[in-house]
């Protein structure tokens, strides 16, 4: 098969769109980078690409697309198969990536709406309590997966640093904007490190987002947005 | 040549979770014990091989733990590679059997948790309605994915179709007690056949839960659980 063109439907301040776009610099592979509008309405072909969820991002490969941000992932490691490898060659350790990736799927976002739209300072608090005892267990899985190097993946940047990374623009917004430490030497020293270890990764430091620009968006559309939806129990 | 180490499945009979695991070793011919967990009292092994969830299913091949059910279908397929194959070969098709498996979580089994929540006729119509929507989704995804043939991986059972198939016990379950249809010949006539083909596998019919057994089950334990749930939101 072709590895034709590639395009990649996102939005700037998405870090699920983040994933692709390292996964795609990892690789070197050329691709033309189509910013969704998010004021502007979905655009047609983001509604055509994605008709089940009609989220970005979706990568369209020659004219097929791919949707779900691991999912993409993964088909990027698959197809273009000269390059680091994103996830690693043992089963187990895939295994073992994989596990982290969903656990981070399921906890680091949840985790992070809840500390941007608590109403009050305690419920804040509380939610950042929460979230460092994920970094814990995070924490642990680096050490254990990194083997003293610098990035889950060990040398290089692999599956579990991009699914998690990808948030790493926006720890640094919460960290400002709030006036918390989410790392610290203390409970996280290794994920302290690492952070930034990502951010400075030639695949990742040329299209992460700076953290004022995060911020402005932030407070002028993002948080106004969520907490216009977030759920009651919150 | 198959890799050493014993294999072991933690897990309870009405899970469909860890149905995924069974039917997959069952594919590849690889013998393993069928640990039967007590949910309301988890054994030390299975906290120490699942820490973060402490849930079911767990693979433990050697002593090493894998876990959460569609990571380790994917690490049964990657070690015992000489076998019939459970994800398809080409990688766009691989991200379809992962994107519709993704779906069936995300989606599918909340909504028939809400036909079961939903305790006025109004709230459980919406539910079923929605649930039909995603049915005629999986029934495109269905007749593209199999070309023609019985399953989602073609002619053989593949991901999606232990990814979705795993849940056919609980939707019949929850048709019955709930007094709903929510599979039928007309809508999605490929989905019909396909429960079929599936329960009746060689690979999935010893692990599938029987209907009356499961009813009783989801009657008097879980479907009491989702309802509690529900009301307390």
């Amino acid at each position: 098969m072709a590895k034709g063109d590639v395009k990649l439907l996102g939005t700037w301040a998405s870090p699920f769109a983040l994933r692709v776009e390292v996964a795609l610099k990892l690789k070197s592979v050329d691709y033309e980078y189509l910013e969704e509008n998010l004021r502007g309405g979905k655009s047609e072909l983001l509604l055509k690409s994605n008709p089940v969820h009609k989220k970005v991002p979706v990568l369209l490969h020659g004219d097929r697309p791919v949707c779900e941000s691991l999912i993409i992932v993964q088909y990027i490691d698959e197809v273009w198969t000269y390059g680091p490898s994103i996830l690693p060659s043992d089963p187990y350790d895939r295994a073992i990536a994989r596990f982290w990736a969903a656990f981070v799927e399921d906890k680091v976002y949840p985790s992070m709406r809840a500390i941007m739209t608590a109403s009050h300072e305690e419920a804040r608090a509380e939610a950042v309590a929460k979230f460092k005892e994920v970094l814990v267990l995070l924490e642990d899985a680096f050490v254990k997966s990194s083997k003293g190097k610098p990035f889950f993946g060990g040398d290089e940047v692999g599956y579990v640093d991009i699914a998690f990374g990808a948030f790493a623009g926006w720890f640094k917004v919460i960290e400002k904007a709030f006036n918390v430490e989410l790392f610290d030497e203390a409970t996280t020293p290794n994920l302290l490190a690492w952070v930034d270890a990502f951010l400075a990764h030639p695949a990742v430091k040329d299209i992460t987002p700076s953290t004022d620009k995060l911020l402005e968006f932030a407070k002028n559309f993002l948080l106004p947005t969520m907490k216009a939806v977030a759920p009651a129990s919150q | 040549m198959a890799p050493q180490g014993e294999v072991k499945v933690l897990g309870a009979w009405p899970s469909p979770f860890v149905m995924r695991p069974r039917i997959a070793l069952n594919l590849k011919s690889v013998e393993y014990e069928f640990v039967e967990e007590n949910p309301g009292n988890k054994s030390e092994l299975l906290l120490k091989s699942n820490p973060v969830y402490k849930k079911i299913p767990v693979l433990i091949h050697g002593d090493k733990p894998v876990c959460e059910s569609l990571v380790i279908v994917q690490y049964i397929d990657e070690v015992w590679k000489d076998s019939t194959s459970i994800l398809p070969s080409d990688p766009y098709d691989r991200a379809m059997a992962r994107f519709w498996a993704a779906y069936v979580d995300d989606k599918m089994f909340p909504t028939m948790r809400e036909i079961v929540a939903a305790n006025e006729d109004e709230a459980k119509a919406a539910a079923v309605a929605l649930f039909k929507e995603g049915l005629s989704l999986l029934e495109e995804a269905l007749v593209k994915m199999s070309k023609g043939k019985k399953f989602f991986g073609g002619d053989e059972i593949g991901y999606m179709d232990i990814a979705f198939g795993c849940y056919i016990s609980w939707f019949k379950v929850t048709e019955i007690v709930s007094n709903v249809k929510l599979f039928d010949e007309s809508a999605t006539p490929h989905l019909v056949a396909w429960i079929h083909s599936f329960s009746s596998h060689p690979a999935v019919k010893d692990v599938m839960p029987e209907t009356d057994k499961l009813m009783e089950f989801a009657k008097n334990v879980v479907f009491p659980r989702i309802r509690a749930a529900a009301a307390a939101k």
